[in-house]
């Protein structure tokens, strides 16, 4: 009893939660690999676009609460998320054409990409919190669980409970459809693997008759799906702050480098990687070695690897650990 | 100008800030301008430098020290055990998986080793007197010093951070730098025993006057009353006239201690200036040009580009870490939550794209512009608004949110000025010239 106990535990507070950051970071690493991929530059604006994304999101939820429009028990949300994305679309195809395509075709250096990308960076920043202003919203509605830790451990007799956020659900279910969505995308249509060759070999591509143009178009489109759904779902499971996205960028380079810069698979496991590792580092297993070992042996501390602080400092360190040893990423990017 | 607006107090603030903004951004132009690294880790340094003034000007606190000091020694004596092992074992063996896992090993080991043996002296100082001390203090030494200390401080956290990431292309090394910032940030406000954290540290020593004492000294109210002597006379009344006196004495006290400040700084700012541009123009400097241009031609003509490359790391980050130390000084308070990337690591960015990197008038003209428009943006962009909707009544909605959103305009005026320096002026303001004498 007391074993089924401790993986109740570890489900509960390390598996789930770990799961569904992940979700999030992986599709924000997605989209940054892609760009990287494609685009061939650092884009230093992800977390503020994915945060643009979700305003037009929370704008498009309320616009509906307004009319009385609602899912009943899943979020309004859901509902506005493809307007939502509409917008994000016609934001970024806006900023490419005014900003990004003028050092495309100067062919310029990534570093120029990465300092004009911190210019869009400012100006989406300040064109969020204009709008929206830069305090915390909440706006999830529907039914907040799916199973209680109280209703759990009546239902089971045991000690501890399991709680099951539908938000954690719904993340987890639409993480996988999209990215499932994405890969039969990318490996069995024809843009797919046209993108694929392009980023491979920019002139190769050229000459068997790619359109660039079509490339760049489509990946800003998938970019702006991914974007709007990551920041949307994340919005949706914590609070939407433009503050936060911003720094969310952080742990997202971490998971693309991590799982090999433009490689999307890689950036899709190197989300869960680093979403793992953060919170089974800072996890404090006490209770979990009270269940596990005999009462003689339990500890007396809070058996924490490190504390709760350092969740972000432990994706970095992993980061430049990686960057150090395996530069291409655990498995296998580009070679930096 | 601000000073006729506004006062001469905030114009002289704002001024402070521009010379502690250019010194960071001469920094950054040093490395990027001179050498093309991309350094994005300049909050990191510049919380150093800040963590070296508190080092250096709070007097110790001796409780602290009694009840975890011999702790905390035993530590920073096991980290240094620690790296010598790994050393000697990294010399002394070849390279095999096996010297890997041990070297590892041994990181792993030691961290939880130092771990336990830390803990209780870390409990132990941070229960004394938390509410005021609960640190172990610094050594007490006039904050000056802080200065040079500051700059060791960064240059050594430089040292191991080039060390790691400078064989990176220079995208990941921005990602790496920004990255290792974030967690020397992390590790600041977190270990209290050191820097009592987000508690703050505030009261620090000043190299300058106090207000309250000057106002109570007689040189310095004769000579408002010389500044002033024309006002004063206006007065007839006596009672009127030492009321105004007094007023101006407590305005002039803070313009006064503000001038020392800039004086400082001035000097700083001056004496990097004049080393910054002999650098420039030595033999070095066109080496560093050399390698910064074509490294592997410079790699050929037998230059040792990987030891320049952290040369001038180190150089640069100890100049932002010299600013940081600076910046703490002129505040008085070390708030470790302040650090934020976006006002330390990106606005300073933009400084240098902005006045034009590789030249170091540029770098100085970027921090001045860049940071009066930081500053400024809010007053300018309020008086646009009610400018352009002027026809609108008061309680309209849309005016009323435009009002209050106000503070983020600066946002949105340093990305479009980046973006259209970057477009129209890559260069910056005053692009690098290079004379050759």
């Amino acid at each position: 009893m007391d074993f089924v106990n401790a993986i109740i535990l570890l489900l509960n507070y390390i598996f789930i939660p770990a799961l569904t950051y992940g979700s999030q970071l992986a599709l924000g690493a997605i989209f940054v690999t892609l760009i990287y991929g494609i685009l061939r530059f650092a884009n230093f604006a992800t977390g503020d676009m994915m945060s643009f994304g979700t305003m037009a999101t929370i704008l498009f939820t309320w616009y509906f609460q307004s009319l009385g429009v609602s899912l009943g028990v899943l979020p309004t949300a859901l509902l506005a998320i493809p307007f939502g994305i509409i917008f994000m679309i016609l934001y970024m195809l806006l900023i490419d054409k005014f900003v990004f395509k003028y050092y495309r075709f100067q062919k310029s250096p990534p570093v120029q990409f990465a300092m004009v990308s911190i210019g869009v960076m400012f100006v989406t920043q300040a064109v969020v919190r204009i709008i929206i202003g830069p305090g915390d919203r909440r706006f999830f509605d529907g039914e907040k669980f799916i199973i209680k830790a109280r209703e759990f451990k009546e239902m089971t007799g045991l000690n501890e409970g399991l709680a099951l956020k539908s938000t954690q659900v719904i993340t987890i279910f639409v993480t996988v459809v999209l990215v499932s969505l994405l890969f039969w995308f990318l490996n069995r249509t024809k843009t797919g693997k046209s993108m694929k060759a392009y980023s491979d070999n920019e002139d190769l591509a050229l000459l068997s008759g790619i359109d660039p143009k079509k490339i760049v178009l489509v990946t800003w489109i998938i970019a702006g799906i991914l974007a709007t759904i990551g920041g949307a779902l994340y919005g949706l499971d914590k609070s939407f702050k433009p503050f936060t996205y911003f720094n969310n960028m952080l742990p997202i380079f971490a998971a693309a480098i991590v799982g090999g810069i433009g490689n999307p698979f890689g950036a899709f496991l190197g989300g869960y990687v680093i979403a793992f590792s953060e919170i089974l580092l800072t996890y404090a297993y006490k209770k979990f070695f009270m269940y596990v070992l005999p009462e003689s042996m339990e500890p007396n501390s809070l058996v924490q690897l490190l504390s709760t602080d350092y969740k972000f400092a432990v994706s970095f360190s992993i980061l430049v650990i990686v960057l150090i040893y395996r530069p291409s990423g655990i498995f296998k990017g580009k070679v930096l | 100008m601000v000073g006729i607006f506004q006062s001469w107090n905030i114009a002289l603030s704002i001024f402070n800030l521009c010379l502690i903004s250019a010194v960071m951004t001469m920094g950054a132009n040093i490395q990027w301008g001179y050498a093309g690294l991309i350094n994005f880790g300049i909050m990191g340094y510049t919380a150093l430098g800040g963590l070296a003034a508190v080092l250096i000007s709070v007097d110790p606190v001796q409780e602290a020290w009694r009840a975890g000091g011999f702790d905390i020694l035993m530590s920073l004596w096991l980290i240094v055990v620690m790296v010598l092992v790994i050393r000697f074992i990294l010399k002394r063996f070849r390279k095999s998986k096996i010297r890997t896992y041990s070297v590892a090993a041994i990181i792993i080991a030691g961290i939880l080793l130092i771990r336990f043996s830390a803990e209780p002296g870390i409990e132990a100082i941070e229960a004394v007197d938390p509410a005021k001390t609960g640190f172990l203090g610094g050594f007490g030494l006039p904050i000056i010093f802080s200065w040079i200390v500051g700059a060791l401080f960064a240059g050594g956290l430089a040292f191991i951070v080039g060390k790691v990431a400078l064989g990176l292309r220079a995208d990941y090394l921005a990602i790496a730098t920004l990255l290792i910032s974030e967690i020397v940030i992390a590790i600041i406000k977190h270990e209290d025993w050191l820097t009592r954290g987000v508690k703050n540290v505030i009261g620090l020593k000043r190299p300058a006057p106090y207000e309250v004492d000057l106002q109570t000294t007689d040189w310095f109210i004769k000579l408002v009353e010389k500044f002033n002597s024309g006002k004063l006379s206006v007065i007839d009344n006596l009672a009127d006239r030492q009321a105004a006196l007094n007023q101006l004495v407590i305005e002039g006290s803070s313009v006064f201690v503000k001038l020392c400040y800039s004086g400082l700084f001035l000097f700083v700012v001056i004496i990097l200036l004049i080393l910054t541009q002999k650098a420039l123009y030595s033999p070095w400097g066109r080496m560093m040009r050399a390698i910064r241009d074509n490294e592997e031609a410079a790699n050929a003509m037998g230059k040792n580009v990987v030891k320049q490359h952290l040369l001038i790391f180190i150089l640069g980050s100890a100049i932002v870490g010299i600013a940081g130390a600076m910046l703490v000084t002129q505040d008085g308070l070390f708030t470790p939550g302040s650090y934020r990337p976006m006002r330390y690591t990106f606005l300073i960015w933009v400084m240098v794209i902005v006045g034009g990197s590789g030249n170091n008038f540029g770098a100085i003209l970027g921090g001045f512009v860049v940071w009066f428009l930081w500053i400024e943006a809010a007053p300018i962009s309020l008086f646009l608004i009610n400018f352009f909707t002027a026809g609108i009544p008061e309680t309209n909605a849309l005016k009323a949110h435009l009002i209050e959103s106000v503070p983020y305009f600066r946002f949105l005026l340093m990305g479009l000025g980046l973006l259209f320096i970057m477009r129209y002026r890559p260069k910056g303001i005053l692009p690098e010239k290079i004379e050759i004498k």
